[in-house]
């Protein structure tokens, strides 16, 4: 396996990398925090730190305090940005309104992605927040973090921002939540030189690429979900900085048909985890889920009593195929008629196992519902090798960029593209036959495009040749 | 290295493109994995969920991964994430995973480090009382509701996203500490079409929703908008150019065809939708984005209007709970909602949910035709009697 970084990785360490002393680091009380009135009034916001699940209001409160407490000479942006931010919420769910300006183009130089710009419609009342710029910090793929880096981009993000993020947005970044513009460059620079770490992406171009678990952690993961996600966040790096598609374009790995990513739903072209030979079967541990020596679903349902594991029941008569049976004690599985849907695997992970030829199926084109409305992937290739350094796969992603940024629309995500020109079409371009894989039923009209070279004779007639055979 | 001080940093205006360095990239992924997974890479046999929120994933090597896991608040500060690498450094090694789902995972070699986590975690609470870590979000129970910015950060929202989330969680937390329903249930929230959380393949999906048309700023709009645009972005051409009084260029909207997506105001900013009053909040259901059993499939709108009442929303509440409740007691072991509701039929969905089916609820947009049911095969409930007695056929 693979796992070269494609360049050194500086090694990060916290000690040398912090901008606040232990005692600046500590520098509340509980007491202090219990007492603690933000600049403005919040009482509905309020209502919302009691109750059991976090309370981002209590985190918020806590950490407005501690930024009254470090002082605005250890601040580079409004100590006041969080009272600040409180307070336009709080106006926000009184007038059921949000109070942040449309748009702003704010980045920085040589990227058109990655920054976000934010300001507030009103300012005076809350300067803190009159700047509120995003900026997207692509996240390590699959999402595993040691503390010297959280710990330096914490101290950097409360010097030069608002100390607010996400952990991690929708797709995936590490979302630094407001900042002003002047800090935008600088905090850039601290970002690729110092943290080592990059911008994601935002506006009509790729945006960050994102795994999910994978080998890491995940006996069903069918490719090396963060290798290809890597190999892929950095081979197109230039796609995903500046902008010259027709819109969005993202990017998502799934190691198996569980989808744990989401890809099939939210990715332009998804990749999903597939195998092509037979499901491995322990019949020991077939039998042991049958005297419900293990349990089943690797003791997802263990919260009620569902009664004696009953593996006709559960996993033969489930299996939207039928394509199981068992024959003298036995379980026999079908495999030429499966469909891998996983459900016998993941309620028997102990007894079943995909198979070892493994690759991934690769579909294109979902979308949210703006603006033809939702659409989820189309299996387009059913099995591909996915390999380092993945030049199959790259090669296919090439073609889909070259034809979307020249037959695309502005706004047009990939999918509504194809929706728009065919299915055939797209195949064409990629250069892979149709197959019945890629729809749920032949189409129901016969309203085909024949082409004038399908036709023998052509489209040229002459009128005069029909009307010797037919009268006016 | 140490992080600069300095107001401009290692940025130098006078020569911006100093020691620049860009295309990096993320950080590699190797790095950051603890020793247990590294040793293991790709060699896992299988796992087991030994408790809501603790799994252990078993090495062909015999070497045992247990991963702690706790629900987070997608909307954090340094200071929260801070207390997090404490407890990183104090009980795992200095490592963390964050899920898609916004929550954080700890893993560890041995049993007993989990139990030390688990007591650990269990001591951070914030002054008001709330969890800072609570242990769940496995199994067949709820997990985290992933969601958009809200009027935290977005300008196009239609109602706020962390606090809509803070309360249904609270409301639903007994399915997030323990595993008793029939499968998984993934509630998602968007706070506008738009859909950043891209909510339509959940469970259970909220989303804020405009219902007034845009209204006009008629003074700025040719010079902020690209007028032809603006028309262009509109899928109902509810967008026609017109004049003003005084002669210049605007546009007029044929308020009966607008269906208040806000494509638009993303497109143009002198047509904002957004009103405290009229925006609101939908209920999708039965959604899925894994291929287990059946196919992915999109939710459906179930409730069309449900009030934006900042900060509790109880009736969002009180609705998610009531679908959940109505699923849990009646659908079968490893049936998500959507399969639930597909069996039983939707007319039953409706009765066991106690949803009134309104009108609103018939599709009316491009490919309608399609979901329309072109069958005799339906099971009689109130609302088929309703129809019966209407159309004077008795009963």
């Amino acid at each position: 396996m693979a796992f070269e970084p494609k360049r050194p990785q500086k090694k990060l360490n916290y000690q040398e990398l912090r901008l606040y002393t232990d005692e600046q680091l500590k520098n509340y009380t509980e007491e202090e925090v219990k007492n603690f009135k933000p600049k403005h009034d919040i009482p509905k916001l309020e209502q919302l730190e009691d109750g059991p699940w976090p309370s981002f209001v209590a985190d918020a409160k806590r950490y407005a305090l501690r930024r009254h407490k470090l002082g605005q000479e250890n601040l580079l942006i409004n100590e006041d940005v969080v009272d600040d931010l409180l307070g336009q919420l709080e106006l926000s769910y009184v007038h059921g309104e949000t109070h942040w300006k449309h748009g702003g183009i704010v980045g920085v130089i040589g990227y058109g992605g990655g920054v976000i710009g934010r300001y507030s419609d009103v300012p005076e009342q809350f300067p803190g927040v009159a700047h509120f710029h995003t900026m997207r910090v692509n996240q390590v793929p699959s999402k595993f973090y040691d503390t010297n880096f959280l710990r330096g981009l914490c101290d950097l993000w409360e010097y030069r921002g608002s100390g607010l993020l996400n952990m991690h947005g929708s797709t995936g970044d590490i979302i630094l939540l407001g900042t002003f513009t002047e800090q935008l460059e600088p905090i850039f620079q601290e970002l690729t030189q110092v943290l080592d770490v990059d911008l994601g992406g935002s506006g009509s171009n790729l945006r960050t690429p994102e795994c999910c678990v994978g080998k890491a952690r995940c006996e069903y993961a069918l490719y090396d979900t963060q290798e290809m996600c890597y190999e892929m966040v950095m081979h197109y790096q230039d796609e995903l900085h500046r902008p010259a598609f027709p819109y969005k374009f993202k990017f998502k790995f799934d190691g198996c048909p569980n989808g744990c990513v989401a890809s099939i739903a939210r990715a332009d072209m998804s990749f999903i985890g597939t195998w092509k030979d037979d499901i491995r079967i322990n019949q020991d541990a077939v039998q042991a889920y049958i005297n419900g020596e293990f349990p089943p679903g690797g003791g997802s349902h263990k919260g009620r009593d569902w009664g004696k594991f009953d593996i006709y029941a559960e996993v033969i008569d489930r299996c939207p195929t039928g394509c199981m049976s068992m024959e003298d004690g036995k379980l026999v599985i079908d495999n030429a008629n499966c469909t891998r849907c996983m459900h016998c695997i993941n309620t028997m992970p102990r007894a079943l196992k995909p198979g070892v030829e493994t690759g991934v199926s690769i579909l294109f084109g979902a979308k949210a519902p703006i603006l033809e409305g939702a659409q989820m992937s189309v299996m387009v290739i059913p099995f591909m090798k996915a390999e380092p350094p993945y030049d199959n796969i790259k090669e296919i992603i090439d073609r889909t960029f070259e034809w979307w940024m020249e037959e695309g629309k502005n706004r047009e995500r990939l999918g509504e593209t194809i929706q728009r020109v065919g299915l055939q079409r797209f195949c064409e371009i990629i250069g892979v036959p149709p197959a019945p894989q890629m729809v749920k039923e032949p189409r129901t009209n016969p309203y085909i495009f024949w082409k004038e070279e399908d036709v023998p004779g052509g489209f040229k007639r002459d009128i005069d040749d029909y009307r010797s055979r037919h009268a006016r | 290295m140490a992080l600069s001080k300095d107001k401009l940093g290692r940025f130098n205006p006078d020569n911006p493109m100093e020691n620049r360095v860009t295309d990096i990239g993320p950080r590699h992924y190797w790095q950051y994995f603890p020793p247990v997974i590294q040793r293991n890479y790709g060699k896992w046999d299988y796992h087991e969920i030994l408790e809501p929120g603790v799994l252990v994933h078993v090495s062909e090597t015999g070497d045992k991964a247990y991963t702690v896991r706790c629900g987070g608040m997608r909307f954090m500060s340094v200071e929260f994430l801070r207390e997090i690498c404490d407890i990183a450094d104090k009980f795992a090694d200095g490592y963390v995973r964050f899920t898609t789902r916004n929550n954080i995972e700890f893993i560890v070699d041995s049993l007993e480090k989990v139990e030390a986590l688990k007591a650990e975690l269990a001591k951070h609470k914030f002054y008001s009382g709330s969890y800072k870590f609570p242990i769940g979000g496995t199994g067949a129970g709820v997990t985290n509701v992933v969601h958009t910015q809200g009027f935290i950060h977005c300008h196009t929202a239609a109602v706020d996203a962390s606090s809509m989330v803070k309360a249904i969680m609270d409301g639903v937390f007994e399915h997030f500490t323990a595993m008793d329903l029939p499968a998984q249930v993934r509630i998602s929230m968007a706070c506008c079409l738009n859909m950043c959380g891209a909510v339509h393949c959940s469970d259970i999906a909220l989303l804020g929703y405009h219902r007034k048309p845009p209204v006009i700023d008629h003074e700025i709009i040719d010079k902020v908008c690209e007028i032809p645009l603006a028309i262009a972005s509109c899928p109902t051409a509810a967008i026609a150019p017109a004049k003003t009084e005084d002669g210049r260029k605007t546009v007029r909207i044929k308020e009966e065809r607008c269906m208040f997506c806000g494509n638009c105001y993303t497109m143009c900013p002198a047509l904002p939708l957004a009103d405290g009053e009229g925006d609101c909040v939908v209920m999708l259901a039965g959604g899925k984005l894994s291929n287990r059993i059946s196919p992915p499939k999109f939710s459906k709108v179930v409730i069309p209007y449900l009030p934006n009442n900042h900060p509790l929303f109880p009736e969002v509440v009180a609705a998610v709970k009531q679908v959940l409740e109505a699923y849990a007691k009646d659908a079968r072991k490893y049936e998500r909602l959507g399969d639930w509701a597909e069996r039983i039929g939707w007319e039953k969905f409706f009765e066991k949910c106690g949803l009134p089916f309104t009108e609103h609820l018939i599709d009316d947009y491009r490919l309608a035709y399609d979901t329309y049911r072109t069958s005799t095969q339906f099971k009689y409930t109130d609302a088929a009697w309703a129809v019966t007695r209407a159309a004077e056929g008795e009963e």
